[in-house]
């Protein structure tokens, strides 16, 4: 059934990101502790660490796979609401420092990355 | 057209597949015609839609994009952090439990030092365009973190709404830059694989810029990019108003 992998995705994902709130309010601030991090691990879990044990089977499967394909379209639907006239009319210096601040970390990204190998 | 449009809002939802949809086809057809493929379907799909809501904003004066015309209210509940969380943790399925854990330090590393590299960089940019109490520094700084530790961080500390509002606009500079930008450098930057990707979304932290960044270049990196960044703004939440705001204090 297809919608046993739904259910199972929105099982990992609302204990996800409960458990991203406790966090938030265990340190004392109002802000998602990891949740949807949280949730890939449970499903992870889940689906690989019972095999076997709990098999998903291919129907209940594309529940899951279906919603990792529609996330490109959802990512479109996502940039088309988002507030770009208020980013541009931030001013001058909101552009320079998101600018600068995005230029300086991309340059890091393979530094770290490469760090390991030298 | 008044029945028609009844039609298109009350099924708003239905009515943003087609237009996401309409956004996708014209978008891989010009990859694949203009480009002859080289610039990726769905970056261009992010960046047309990133125009449309610039231009609905000058239309509308609203903040949500498209959203705020009532036929495309769906793009809002589409492209909303609900269905967005979702869809993230589904692309989980698949993920390689061992490339995880083999990236775990450089991706916990890439994480504190994002976070502070971001503000850092932040609240140079403050300071260079004459800001001198450590409350505006500290909130603008906080500000390219993500748009979301901004204001956290400015009512925290009791900074005045001029930064606060400040804070917001870099913060969303930088995701809508992270959104587009990073197509065009991931292959110089060698964002071809999951340790890559992790480092990535330790830096880079805003959720909306990782998630559409990484989709434009590769959907298979989602989840380890998303991994990371799912804690990059608590991270901000909780060092900025803190250890970094009492830096900035000392220094000035």
């Amino acid at each position: 059934m297809v919608i046993y992998g739904i259910a199972l995705l929105g099982v990992c994902t609302l204990l996800g990101l409960f458990a991203g709130e406790l966090l938030g309010s265990l340190f004392g601030i109002d802000a998602n502790v990891g949740g949807i991090g949280i949730a890939m691990f449970l499903l992870m879990c889940a689906t690989s660490f019972f095999k076997g044990r709990f098999e998903i089977g291919n129907v209940s499967e594309k529940g899951i796979t279906f919603w990792s394909m529609i996330y490109i379209p959802i990512v479109v639907a996502m940039a088309a609401k988002q507030n770009v006239v208020g980013a541009i009319d931030g001013g001058f210096m909101a552009l320079m420092a998101g600018l600068l601040v995005v230029a300086v970390s991309f340059i890091f990204v393979p530094i770290i990355s490469n760090f390991k190998r030298k | 057209m008044e029945i028609l449009n009844e039609v298109l809002i009350s099924n708003n939802l239905i009515t943003a597949f087609v237009f996401v949809g309409l956004v996708v086809y014209l978008s891989y057809f010009f990859s694949n015609h203009f480009t002859g493929g080289r610039f990726h379907g769905s970056a261009i799909a992010i960046i047309l839609g990133l125009i449309f809501a610039y231009s609905a904003g000058l239309f509308t004066d609203g903040q949500k994009g498209v959203a705020d015309f009532a036929i495309l209210s769906g793009v809002g509940i589409l492209g909303g952090s609900m269905l967005r969380d979702f869809a993230i943790v589904a692309t989980a399925y698949g993920a390689n439990f061992n490339d995880l854990r083999s990236s775990g330090k450089a991706g916990v590393f890439s994480l504190l030092f994002g976070v502070i590299l971001s503000f850092s960089f932040g609240a140079l940019v403050a300071i260079s365009f004459g800001y001198d109490d450590p409350r505006s520094i500290t909130t603008i700084g906080a500000g390219t973190v993500t748009f979301v530790v901004g204001p956290i961080t400015g009512s925290a500390i009791g900074a005045e709404s001029e930064a606060i509002a400040l804070s917001i606009a870099a913060g969303l500079v930088k995701s809508i830059l992270v959104m587009t930008i990073t197509p065009l450098v991931a292959r110089r930057i060698g964002l071809d694989n999951p340790k890559s990707a992790m480092v990535f979304g330790g830096l880079m932290g805003t959720n909306s810029g990782v998630a559409a960044g990484l989709a434009a270049v590769d959907p298979k990196l989602v989840p380890y990019g998303a991994m990371t960044a799912t804690f990059y703004t608590a991270v901000g939440c909780l060092l900025v108003p803190s250890v970094l705001f009492f830096l900035v204090s000392a220094l000035y």
